[in-house]
Protein backbone atom coordinates (compact mmCIF):
# COMPACT_ATOMS: atom_id res chain seq x y z
CA UNK A 1 0.00 0.00 0.00
CA UNK A 2 1.32 3.38 -0.96
CA UNK A 3 -1.24 5.65 0.67
CA UNK A 4 -3.06 6.00 3.98
CA UNK A 5 -6.22 6.50 1.91
CA UNK A 6 -5.78 3.01 0.41
CA UNK A 7 -5.42 1.49 3.88
CA UNK A 8 -8.64 3.23 4.90
CA UNK A 9 -10.45 1.72 1.94
CA UNK A 10 -9.07 -1.70 2.82
CA UNK A 11 -10.16 -1.45 6.47
CA UNK A 12 -13.60 -0.20 5.37
CA UNK A 13 -13.91 -3.28 3.15
CA UNK A 14 -13.46 -5.39 6.30
CA UNK A 15 -16.26 -3.40 7.92
CA UNK A 16 -18.53 -3.97 4.93
CA UNK A 17 -17.73 -7.70 5.00
CA UNK A 18 -18.69 -7.74 8.70
CA UNK A 19 -22.29 -6.86 7.73
CA UNK A 20 -22.13 -3.27 8.99
CA UNK A 21 -25.02 -0.95 8.31
CA UNK A 22 -23.23 2.23 9.30
CA UNK A 23 -19.57 2.95 8.59
CA UNK A 24 -17.71 6.12 9.41
CA UNK A 25 -14.32 7.00 7.92
CA UNK A 26 -12.41 9.81 9.55
CA UNK A 27 -9.12 11.52 8.88
CA UNK A 28 -7.68 14.31 10.97
CA UNK A 29 -4.52 16.14 9.94
CA UNK A 30 -3.53 18.06 13.03
CA UNK A 31 -0.47 20.20 12.36
CA UNK A 32 -0.67 21.88 15.77
CA UNK A 33 0.02 18.53 17.45
CA UNK A 34 1.95 17.07 14.51
CA UNK A 35 -0.42 14.10 14.17
CA UNK A 36 -2.32 12.40 11.42
CA UNK A 37 -5.14 10.20 12.67
CA UNK A 38 -7.19 7.82 10.52
CA UNK A 39 -10.14 5.81 11.87
CA UNK A 40 -12.82 3.50 10.58
CA UNK A 41 -15.76 2.83 12.90
CA UNK A 42 -18.50 0.35 12.11
CA UNK A 43 -21.49 -1.36 13.69
CA UNK A 44 -20.76 -4.75 12.15
CA UNK A 45 -20.59 -8.10 13.86
CA UNK A 46 -17.45 -7.26 15.84
CA UNK A 47 -14.89 -9.63 17.33
CA UNK A 48 -14.08 -11.09 20.72
CA UNK A 49 -10.85 -10.11 22.46
CA UNK A 50 -8.91 -13.15 21.21
CA UNK A 51 -9.90 -12.60 17.58
CA UNK A 52 -9.21 -8.87 17.82
CA UNK A 53 -5.65 -9.78 18.90
CA UNK A 54 -5.25 -12.44 16.22
CA UNK A 55 -6.19 -10.20 13.29
CA UNK A 56 -3.08 -8.15 14.00
CA UNK A 57 -1.00 -11.21 13.12
CA UNK A 58 -0.32 -11.57 9.36
CA UNK A 59 -0.74 -15.35 9.58
CA UNK A 60 -4.34 -15.10 10.65
CA UNK A 61 -7.25 -14.57 8.27
CA UNK A 62 -10.89 -15.52 7.98
CA UNK A 63 -10.77 -15.73 4.23
CA UNK A 64 -10.71 -19.06 2.50
CA UNK A 65 -8.72 -18.22 -0.62
CA UNK A 66 -5.32 -17.63 1.05
CA UNK A 67 -3.97 -18.27 4.51
CA UNK A 68 -2.45 -14.87 5.15
CA UNK A 69 -4.29 -11.65 5.98
CA UNK A 70 -2.17 -8.57 5.50
CA UNK A 71 -4.54 -5.60 5.68
CA UNK A 72 -4.48 -4.84 9.40
CA UNK A 73 -0.84 -5.85 10.10
CA UNK A 74 0.36 -3.60 7.24
CA UNK A 75 -1.51 -0.58 8.59
CA UNK A 76 -0.21 -1.24 12.09
CA UNK A 77 3.34 -1.44 10.77
CA UNK A 78 2.92 1.76 8.71
CA UNK A 79 1.74 3.67 11.80
CA UNK A 80 4.50 2.32 14.05
CA UNK A 81 7.17 3.12 11.45
CA UNK A 82 6.09 6.76 11.58
CA UNK A 83 6.39 7.05 15.36
CA UNK A 84 2.68 6.45 15.75
CA UNK A 85 0.43 3.75 17.12
CA UNK A 86 -2.44 1.52 16.21
CA UNK A 87 -5.51 0.44 18.13
CA UNK A 88 -8.35 -1.92 17.43
CA UNK A 89 -11.37 -1.96 19.70
CA UNK A 90 -14.12 -4.43 19.07
CA UNK A 91 -17.10 -5.99 20.74
CA UNK A 92 -19.09 -8.93 19.41
CA UNK A 93 -22.47 -7.76 18.11
CA UNK A 94 -21.61 -4.08 18.57
CA UNK A 95 -18.93 -3.22 16.03
CA UNK A 96 -15.29 -2.38 15.55
CA UNK A 97 -13.18 0.74 15.67
CA UNK A 98 -9.78 0.73 13.98
CA UNK A 99 -7.52 3.69 14.54
CA UNK A 100 -4.04 4.46 13.23
CA UNK A 101 -2.07 7.49 14.39
CA UNK A 102 1.03 8.77 12.57
CA UNK A 103 3.50 11.52 13.37
CA UNK A 104 2.57 13.98 10.61
CA UNK A 105 6.10 15.28 9.96
CA UNK A 106 7.82 11.87 10.20
CA UNK A 107 9.98 11.13 7.18
CA UNK A 108 8.54 7.59 6.92
CA UNK A 109 4.92 8.70 7.18
CA UNK A 110 3.04 7.42 4.16
CA UNK A 111 1.30 10.14 2.11
CA UNK A 112 -2.39 10.55 2.80
CA UNK A 113 -3.11 10.01 -0.89
CA UNK A 114 -6.31 10.34 -2.85
CA UNK A 115 -8.91 10.54 -0.11
CA UNK A 116 -11.73 11.62 -2.43
CA UNK A 117 -11.18 8.51 -4.61
CA UNK A 118 -11.35 6.35 -1.47
CA UNK A 119 -14.60 7.97 -0.32
CA UNK A 120 -16.19 7.76 -3.77
CA UNK A 121 -15.15 4.11 -4.21
CA UNK A 122 -16.57 3.13 -0.82
CA UNK A 123 -19.82 5.00 -1.46
CA UNK A 124 -20.41 3.49 -4.90
CA UNK A 125 -19.27 -0.06 -4.06
CA UNK A 126 -21.64 -0.44 -1.11
CA UNK A 127 -24.83 1.50 -1.83
CA UNK A 128 -26.72 -0.27 0.99
CA UNK A 129 -24.38 0.97 3.70
CA UNK A 130 -24.92 4.31 5.40
CA UNK A 131 -21.59 6.13 5.03
CA UNK A 132 -20.18 9.07 6.95
CA UNK A 133 -16.94 10.65 5.77
CA UNK A 134 -15.05 13.23 7.80
CA UNK A 135 -11.86 15.02 6.85
CA UNK A 136 -10.60 17.55 9.34
CA UNK A 137 -7.57 19.81 9.11
CA UNK A 138 -6.06 21.80 11.97
CA UNK A 139 -3.31 24.26 11.13
CA UNK A 140 -0.25 25.11 13.22
CA UNK A 141 -2.14 27.80 15.11
CA UNK A 142 -4.92 25.44 16.08
CA UNK A 143 -7.55 26.67 13.58
CA UNK A 144 -9.68 23.84 12.23
CA UNK A 145 -11.75 23.28 9.15
CA UNK A 146 -13.61 20.16 8.14
CA UNK A 147 -15.41 18.44 5.31
CA UNK A 148 -18.09 16.09 6.48
CA UNK A 149 -20.41 14.12 4.32
CA UNK A 150 -23.30 12.00 5.49
CA UNK A 151 -24.91 10.13 2.59
CA UNK A 152 -28.40 9.85 4.16
CA UNK A 153 -29.83 13.03 2.64
CA UNK A 154 -28.36 12.26 -0.77
CA UNK A 155 -29.83 8.74 -0.81
CA UNK A 156 -33.27 9.86 0.30
CA UNK A 157 -33.29 12.38 -2.50
CA UNK A 158 -32.09 9.87 -5.10
CA UNK A 159 -34.69 7.27 -4.19
CA UNK A 160 -34.28 4.30 -6.51
CA UNK A 161 -31.94 6.15 -8.87
CA UNK A 162 -28.49 4.54 -8.85
CA UNK A 163 -25.38 6.39 -7.72
CA UNK A 164 -23.73 5.23 -10.94
CA UNK A 165 -26.03 7.18 -13.24
CA UNK A 166 -23.63 9.57 -15.01
CA UNK A 167 -25.29 12.82 -13.87
CA UNK A 168 -25.45 11.66 -10.25
CA UNK A 169 -21.85 10.46 -10.37
CA UNK A 170 -20.64 13.82 -11.67
CA UNK A 171 -22.52 15.60 -8.91
CA UNK A 172 -21.29 13.40 -6.04
CA UNK A 173 -17.76 13.14 -7.39
CA UNK A 174 -17.54 16.92 -7.75
CA UNK A 175 -18.91 17.56 -4.29
CA UNK A 176 -16.47 15.22 -2.53
CA UNK A 177 -13.47 16.35 -4.55
CA UNK A 178 -14.13 20.08 -4.09
CA UNK A 179 -14.71 19.71 -0.36
CA UNK A 180 -11.50 17.78 0.19
CA UNK A 181 -9.31 19.80 -2.16
CA UNK A 182 -10.34 23.04 -0.50
CA UNK A 183 -9.17 21.72 2.87
CA UNK A 184 -6.04 20.02 1.58
CA UNK A 185 -4.87 23.43 0.36
CA UNK A 186 -4.85 24.60 3.97
CA UNK A 187 -2.25 21.99 4.97
CA UNK A 188 0.09 23.36 2.32
CA UNK A 189 -0.32 27.02 3.28
CA UNK B 1 -22.47 20.39 7.73
CA UNK B 2 -21.97 21.42 4.07
CA UNK B 3 -23.33 18.03 3.04
CA UNK B 4 -24.95 18.77 -0.27
CA UNK B 5 -24.07 21.59 -2.64
CA UNK B 6 -27.71 22.34 -3.14
CA UNK B 7 -30.75 20.19 -2.76
CA UNK B 8 -32.41 21.96 -5.68
CA UNK B 9 -29.52 21.04 -7.91
CA UNK B 10 -29.75 17.41 -6.87
CA UNK B 11 -33.50 17.34 -7.54
CA UNK B 12 -32.98 18.72 -11.01
CA UNK B 13 -30.20 16.20 -11.69
CA UNK B 14 -32.47 13.39 -10.54
CA UNK B 15 -35.32 14.43 -12.85
CA UNK B 16 -32.99 14.74 -15.83
CA UNK B 17 -31.29 11.45 -15.11
CA UNK B 18 -34.59 9.61 -14.88
CA UNK B 19 -35.75 11.01 -18.21
CA UNK B 20 -32.50 10.19 -19.96
CA UNK B 21 -32.44 6.73 -18.47
CA UNK B 22 -35.68 5.93 -20.27
CA UNK B 23 -34.34 7.24 -23.57
CA UNK B 24 -30.80 5.91 -23.58
CA UNK B 25 -30.45 2.91 -21.32
CA UNK B 26 -27.66 0.45 -22.06
CA UNK B 27 -29.15 -2.69 -23.66
CA UNK B 28 -29.73 -5.44 -21.10
CA UNK B 29 -28.43 -5.51 -17.58
CA UNK B 30 -24.76 -4.50 -17.32
CA UNK B 31 -22.74 -5.23 -14.23
CA UNK B 32 -19.14 -4.17 -13.64
CA UNK B 33 -17.51 -5.79 -10.61
CA UNK B 34 -14.13 -4.66 -9.24
CA UNK B 35 -12.25 -6.98 -6.85
CA UNK B 36 -11.48 -5.01 -3.68
CA UNK B 37 -9.66 -7.38 -1.35
CA UNK B 38 -6.41 -6.23 0.25
CA UNK B 39 -4.59 -7.74 -2.73
CA UNK B 40 -6.77 -5.88 -5.22
CA UNK B 41 -6.49 -2.54 -3.44
CA UNK B 42 -2.69 -2.89 -3.10
CA UNK B 43 -2.45 -3.68 -6.83
CA UNK B 44 -4.43 -0.60 -7.87
CA UNK B 45 -8.13 -1.56 -7.78
CA UNK B 46 -9.13 1.92 -6.66
CA UNK B 47 -7.60 3.43 -9.79
CA UNK B 48 -9.44 0.81 -11.85
CA UNK B 49 -12.69 1.76 -10.12
CA UNK B 50 -11.99 5.46 -10.65
CA UNK B 51 -11.36 4.82 -14.33
CA UNK B 52 -14.66 2.90 -14.72
CA UNK B 53 -16.58 5.69 -12.99
CA UNK B 54 -14.94 8.41 -15.05
CA UNK B 55 -15.79 6.49 -18.24
CA UNK B 56 -19.45 6.36 -17.17
CA UNK B 57 -19.30 10.10 -16.44
CA UNK B 58 -17.61 11.23 -19.63
CA UNK B 59 -19.55 8.92 -21.98
CA UNK B 60 -22.83 9.55 -20.11
CA UNK B 61 -23.40 5.81 -19.94
CA UNK B 62 -26.68 5.04 -18.23
CA UNK B 63 -27.87 1.79 -16.64
CA UNK B 64 -24.52 0.32 -15.56
CA UNK B 65 -24.34 -1.29 -12.13
CA UNK B 66 -20.91 -1.01 -10.49
CA UNK B 67 -20.12 -3.17 -7.49
CA UNK B 68 -17.25 -4.87 -5.69
CA UNK B 69 -16.18 -8.28 -4.55
CA UNK B 70 -13.47 -9.51 -2.17
CA UNK B 71 -10.39 -11.58 -2.96
CA UNK B 72 -11.25 -14.36 -5.39
CA UNK B 73 -7.96 -16.21 -4.92
CA UNK B 74 -6.18 -14.91 -8.02
CA UNK B 75 -4.13 -12.26 -6.21
CA UNK B 76 -1.32 -12.36 -8.79
CA UNK B 77 -3.78 -11.27 -11.49
CA UNK B 78 -5.05 -8.21 -9.62
CA UNK B 79 -6.53 -5.73 -10.29
CA UNK B 80 -9.39 -7.96 -11.44
CA UNK B 81 -12.51 -6.71 -13.18
CA UNK B 82 -15.56 -8.82 -14.00
CA UNK B 83 -18.19 -7.98 -16.59
CA UNK B 84 -21.68 -9.42 -16.78
CA UNK B 85 -23.71 -8.46 -19.85
CA UNK B 86 -27.34 -9.55 -19.68
CA UNK B 87 -27.55 -13.32 -19.36
CA UNK B 88 -24.17 -13.99 -20.99
CA UNK B 89 -21.60 -15.82 -18.84
CA UNK B 90 -19.40 -13.66 -16.62
CA UNK B 91 -16.07 -12.55 -18.14
CA UNK B 92 -13.10 -12.21 -15.75
CA UNK B 93 -10.30 -9.81 -16.65
CA UNK B 94 -6.85 -9.64 -15.01
CA UNK B 95 -4.21 -6.91 -14.75
CA UNK B 96 -6.81 -4.23 -15.33
CA UNK B 97 -5.14 -0.87 -14.80
CA UNK B 98 -6.89 2.42 -15.53
CA UNK B 99 -6.13 2.21 -19.26
CA UNK B 100 -7.27 -1.38 -19.71
CA UNK B 101 -10.44 -0.50 -17.79
CA UNK B 102 -11.24 2.24 -20.32
CA UNK B 103 -10.70 -0.24 -23.15
CA UNK B 104 -12.99 -2.83 -21.53
CA UNK B 105 -15.70 -0.23 -20.95
CA UNK B 106 -15.55 0.89 -24.56
CA UNK B 107 -15.10 -2.42 -26.38
CA UNK B 108 -16.94 -4.83 -24.14
CA UNK B 109 -19.56 -2.87 -22.19
CA UNK B 110 -20.53 -0.48 -24.98
CA UNK B 111 -19.89 -2.61 -28.08
CA UNK B 112 -20.17 -6.18 -26.80
CA UNK B 113 -16.64 -7.19 -27.92
CA UNK B 114 -14.59 -8.73 -25.08
CA UNK B 115 -10.97 -7.54 -24.76
CA UNK B 116 -9.37 -10.96 -25.36
CA UNK B 117 -5.79 -10.25 -24.23
CA UNK B 118 -6.83 -9.52 -20.64
CA UNK B 119 -9.31 -12.36 -20.10
CA UNK B 120 -8.37 -14.88 -17.39
CA UNK B 121 -9.31 -18.45 -18.27
CA UNK B 122 -10.23 -20.49 -15.21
Amino acid sequence: MREIALHLLDIAENSAAAESQNIRMEVHEDLSRDLLTACVTDDGRGMDVTTAQKVQDPFYTTRTTRNVGLGIPLLKLAAEMADGHFSLLSEPGKGTCVKAVFRHSHIDRMPLGDLSATFLTALVSHPDIHWTFIYQVTDKNGNSGDFSFDDAELKTELGDLSLTEPEVLTFVHGMIEEGIDALALQTIN
Amino acid sequence: MPAIKSLEELKRIREEALQKKQLKATPGNVQVIVAMGTCGIAAGARDTMKSVLSYIETQKLSGVTVSQTGCIGLCEQEPILQIMLGDQPKVIYGKVDAQVAQKIMQQHVQNGQPVKENIIQI
